[in-house]
Parts: C-alpha cells; structure tokens; sequence
C-alpha cells in the first residue's frame, strides 16, 4: 500500500486516482471551451455546400478584397515601425535609467506599466485632438499611429526587458568595459544589447502580435489597418473573414512558440508568456 | 562618504559662494558631480517627453474635456448627464458585464491553472498550454468575434450540430450570441488563458512541504484548502480577479465587432459619440471616458492593496 502511494503531485500532497481524474475532467472541459471556437474556424472557413469540404475560402484570401492586401501592408509596416521605435526609445532608456539613474527605475517602471490600466477606448477620445495638432509635425499618412502603438506596447515590451535586465549584472559588465576603455554607444550596442537578446526578441514578437491585432484605435480614427478591413470584410464575405482570422492566429501563436522555444529553459519561457497579462487589444 | 564632503565644505565656508575656477577643489568636484546628475536625468528626457505627448496629453484631454461643455467652457453639465438613464445603464451593464466575466474567468482559469500546475513542471505539455495561454489571452477583437460566430452564431457550427440533431431552429438556438449574456461568454475566453497567466506563478509558489505538513497532521483535503492552500492563495486570486475586471472592462473591439449597433455597454456607447465627426456630443464622450478612468482607478488601488497581502507569501 505505501509502495503505491508513495507518487506525490508537484504541488504536493498524495496523487490520487480523484486527483487525477478531476485534473482531467477540468482540461477536457475547459481546454474544449477554448479550443471548440478555433475548430469551428476551420470548419466554418473549409465549409462546401451541405457538409462537404473545400478550401476556396482559404485561396480566394487574395483575390476576394483588393483592399486586404494593402491593410496588411499598413500593419506589417506599422509593426515594424514600433518595433524600431521600442527598440531605441524604451530599451537604450531602460538601460541608462539602471547604470546612470537608479532613482527614476520606479517612474519608468510606473509610467511603463501604465498603458495596461488606461484603457484604449479612453486614450483614443483624446488622442484625435493630439494628432490634429501635431499634423504639421508628423503629417497625416496611416503609419502615425505607430506613435500611439509604442505606447500600447510599453507594457509588454517593458517586462519582456526587465526581465532580462534583472537577469544579468549591467553595473558590473558596463563598469568592465567603461575599464577597458569603451564608449557609451559602445557599451550599450556592444556589452548590453547582446546580454539582453532574449528580452529584446520577446518584447519585439509580443509588440508585432500586439500591433497585428489592433483595432480600437485604428478603427475610431478611420485607419484601414489589418483588423479593421478584416471586420469590413466579415459583413460580405464571412468565409474568407474568417480563413484570414484564423490566418493571423496561427502566425501570432507560431512566433510566440519559436521565441519561448528558442529561449529555452522554464524562466525564459515565462518571460514570453507573462507579458501576456492584461491583453490590452480585446 | 558624501556626508563627510558636506561636512567639509560646511567647515570651509562652503564652494557654492564662490563657483568661478579658482574655487575649492572640492565644491569643483561637488559642481561636477551635479552637473552629472542633472546630465544623467537628461537621459530619460526623451523617453518622458514621448510619453507625455503620446500618453498623458491625451489622457489630459479627456479628463479636462469631462469638466467642460461643448463650447469649451468649465461645466458639470456633461458628468451629469453621464449619471443619468441610458449612460448610468450601460455603465452598471458594463460592471455587471465585467464582474460576471471576471468570476467565470478567475473560476475557471484557476481550475486549468491548478491542472497545469499538476502535471510535470517541465514537460511539453505544460509548455505548450502556457503558449496557448498567452496567445488566446492575447486574442481578442475582431477574430474572437469572428470565432464564436463561426461557433454559434446563425449558420455556426454548434448551431448546425443542434438543428441537424434536434430540429431546432438556427433562431432559437443561435439568438444569444448578441446578448450581454453572450457578449460575456465571448469576453470570458480571453479571461481564462488570461487568469491562467497571472494565477500560475501563485500556484507553482505552494510549497509541497505545506501539503505534506498538513498530511502528517492528520488533516485531509478538505483541512488543506481550507486552513492552508486557500488562505495563502485568496490574496493573488483576488487580485488576478481584479485585474481581469479591469480587462473585460476596458474590451473594446470584440464587443465592437460583434454588436455592430446598439450600445450596451459604456465602451460602445463612447464608439457612438465619436464615431462621427460632426458629433458634437464629443464633450460626453469624454465624460464617459472619464467615468471609466475613475472606475479603473478605483480597481486598481484595490488591486494594489491586495497585492501587499500577496507578496507576504511569496518564496523567495
């Protein structure tokens, strides 16, 4: 009897055969609750006449909206853009804030993080305003909203970095190099960017799902981004809607998967999966 | 070390009085050294200049454009209309909304968090529900309108299954889906692999000691939730709650997508006011924003006292 009993769960305490099927009553449930919708997207957007099969839906993602293409185009750029924009804005920031002024870690952190409780909704009523008067400045063309997508993403973007900040000792390795004679370009490109990778990747994947799956703000200021043509296009052909949908699903979860596969080891992968929190483009 | 300094320079009638180059060696050093400070707060110059016209001017916007009419003039007119019929029904319906949601989620993303934590903590199976996790906490908006249409919506899959089974027909059984009901179904995917997030790190924080602790005293299931587990876990389960309130409370786009018309619920009925431009009900919008940055507000301070509680079990 002790033989048997002795395999404990990981969170501790005897594994027993209630356990063991209440562990699996509560996947099979809920796990269908989340998966059951995206198989319905597949059979919705593979649907032939009766029950039959055909992939027209899937070929025609093309051809069906000429608009499509374009707003595809706007997004991937847009991404991009915020992507540079986070990469020389927030990262060099986060990283002088911890060698040269360790008192302003708690505003940047603050600051950063803020974006997660002002909700889209209500930053998009005051940001018309704020566009119209900086036109002169930064021009009227779709891709401005990169402004307004940096800011969306700080806090993901900055997690993702923290994260590995805290992992590696900067003080020490910029202190060595400022020793052996290196600039402070030298040791922000050369010393620190390299330590910190992984953060810089997660946070850059994270900020191209995020800005692939906008549509509050996009949508309210009139721009024809991925999301809004994609909401257009479900009102005349739902099929094709729905394939592109599914589309953009699968390429946000297989460049989630690689980044936490190729970062390896459970702290790494949490470091993708945490920023996570507060999904902010619902 | 810089006390001393001061101590000195205290002593020596002090550098500041007279900073030119022939001063003291060691205010030079003190002038320096602020100078470097002042150069060193310099640095994150951009980034605050950035936010403040990307995040805060706007945010200024709303919350000065509340207390004003729609001639610009100081006013309450448009926060009291916020308080009144339709706009306080939405807001309660959107509270309602959110809290329903935030309890479905927090229920049943802790269960699937508790199954996850169950198996083995580096096994592939874990690794891939956290990364389904974080994409379908991740994936709202249009798409998640489009997958429960695709599910249960008049010509969905559900539906069909149903009416090829029992008869029933795609009005009966699909009408749902465009109520606050199932706007909260709908918001309540995002949630679970949301809850599942946040709510983890608490759980792989239980230590096997304290269950087998429990055990060798005789207590039992029950004695170990109870007394043990569900003490030390209450404060981050409230929080994680907190913080899908505030989630589903500030959702947009798949509400937006599903119910092209109507407004519900307070961010739909903001989408109404300034949707077009000749509105010139802008001022309520704002009004309506700021309501919700008030209610946000009031959340996450309670999320932050919670979050002290929280921390006082954290190991580590």
């Amino acid at each position: 009897m002790e033989g048997q009993m002795r395999k404990y769960a990981p969170s501790g305490g005897r594994r027993t055969w209630g356990r063991i099927l209440f562990r699996w009553v509560v996947l099979i449930c809920v796990g269908g609750y989340l998966l059951l919708p995206l198989l319905s997207m597949a059979e919705f957007s593979t649907r032939g006449a009766g029950w039959s099969r055909n992939f027209d839906a899937w070929k025609h993602i093309w051809t069906t909206d000429p608009l499509l293409p374009g707003a595809i185009e706007l997004s991937l750029e847009l991404a991009a853009l915020t992507v540079v924009g986070m990469l020389f804005l927030l990262a060099p920031t986060m990283v002088w804030v911890q060698l040269r002024a360790p008192k302003m870690r708690r505003i940047v952190e603050f600051i950063s993080l803020l974006p997660l409780t002002i909700p889209a909704i209500v930053i998009v009523v005051g940001l018309a305003p704020v566009y119209r008067h900086l036109s002169p400045l930064i021009g009227q063309s779709p891709l401005v909203l990169a402004f307004i997508y940096l800011v969306l993403v700080l806090p993901y973007a900055f997690r993702s970095i923290d994260a590995s900040l805290r992992s590696i000792d900067v003080e020490t390795l910029a202190e060595a190099a400022r020793g052996l004679g290196a600039s402070w370009p030298q040791v922000f490109f050369r010393i620190v960017v390299p330590n910190i990778r992984q953060g810089l990747l997660s946070a850059a994947v994270l900020s191209i799902a995020l800005v692939l799956g906008e549509f509050t703000i996009s949508s309210l200021l009139a721009y024809d981004t991925l999301q809004v043509e994609v909401n257009q296009l479900g009102l005349t052909n739902a099929a094709v809607s729905v394939a592109v949908a599914l589309a953009a699903l699968v390429f946000g979860f297989v460049l989630l998967f690689i980044v936490s596969s190729v970062g390896g080891g459970r702290r790494r992968r949490k470091q993708v999966a945490l920023p996570a929190e507060g999904g902010s483009n619902q | 070390m810089t006390l001393s300094q001061d101590a000195s320079l205290a002593e020596t009638g002090g550098g500041s009085a007279a900073p030119g180059l022939g001063a003291h060696p060691a205010a030079r050093r003190r002038l320096r050294k602020r100078a470097k400070g002042a150069l060193n707060y310099l640095g994150t110059m951009p980034f605050l200049v950035y936010v403040g016209v990307f995040l805060f001017w706007p945010t200024y916007l709303v919350v000065s454009g509340a207390f004003q009419n729609n001639h610009g003039h100081a006013s309450l007119a448009n926060i009291r209309q916020v308080g009144t019929g339709n706009h306080l029904h939405a807001l309660w319906e959107t509270i309602q909304l959110s809290l329903g949601t935030a309890i479905a989620g927090a229920i049943l993303g802790g269960l699937l968090a508790w199954a996850i934590a169950e198996g083995n903590p580096n096994g592939v199976f874990r690794r891939m529900l956290l990364s389904m996790s974080g994409v379908l906490a991740q994936f709202g908006g249009v798409m998640l309108a489009f997958a429960f249409l695709a599910t249960y919506g008049y010509t969905g899959l559900v539906t069909k299954l149903l009416q090829t089974a029992f008869k029933l027909s795609p009005f009966s059984t699909a009408n749902w889906i465009y109520t606050l009901f199932g706007l909260g179904v709908v918001y309540t995917f995002f949630q679970i692999p949301l809850m599942v997030l946040i709510f983890l790190p608490s759980l792989d924080g239980l230590q096997p000691q304290w269950r087998e602790a429990s055990d060798n005293l005789g207590g039992g299931l029950w004695a170990y939730w109870r007394h043990v587990a569900g003490p030390i876990l209450a404060p981050s389960f409230v929080g994680a709650w907190l913080l899908l309130f505030v989630n589903s409370f500030s959702a947009y786009a798949t509400a937006a997508s599903l119910l092209s018309q109507g407004s519900p619920i307070t961010p739909l009925e903001i989408r109404q006011y300034i949707e077009s431009e000749l509105s010139v009900n802008t001022g309520l919008a704002k009004s309506l924003a700021f309501t919700m940055v008030v209610v946000v507000i009031i959340v996450m301070t309670l999320y932050a006292l919670v979050q002290r509680r929280a921390a006082k079990w954290k190991v580590k």
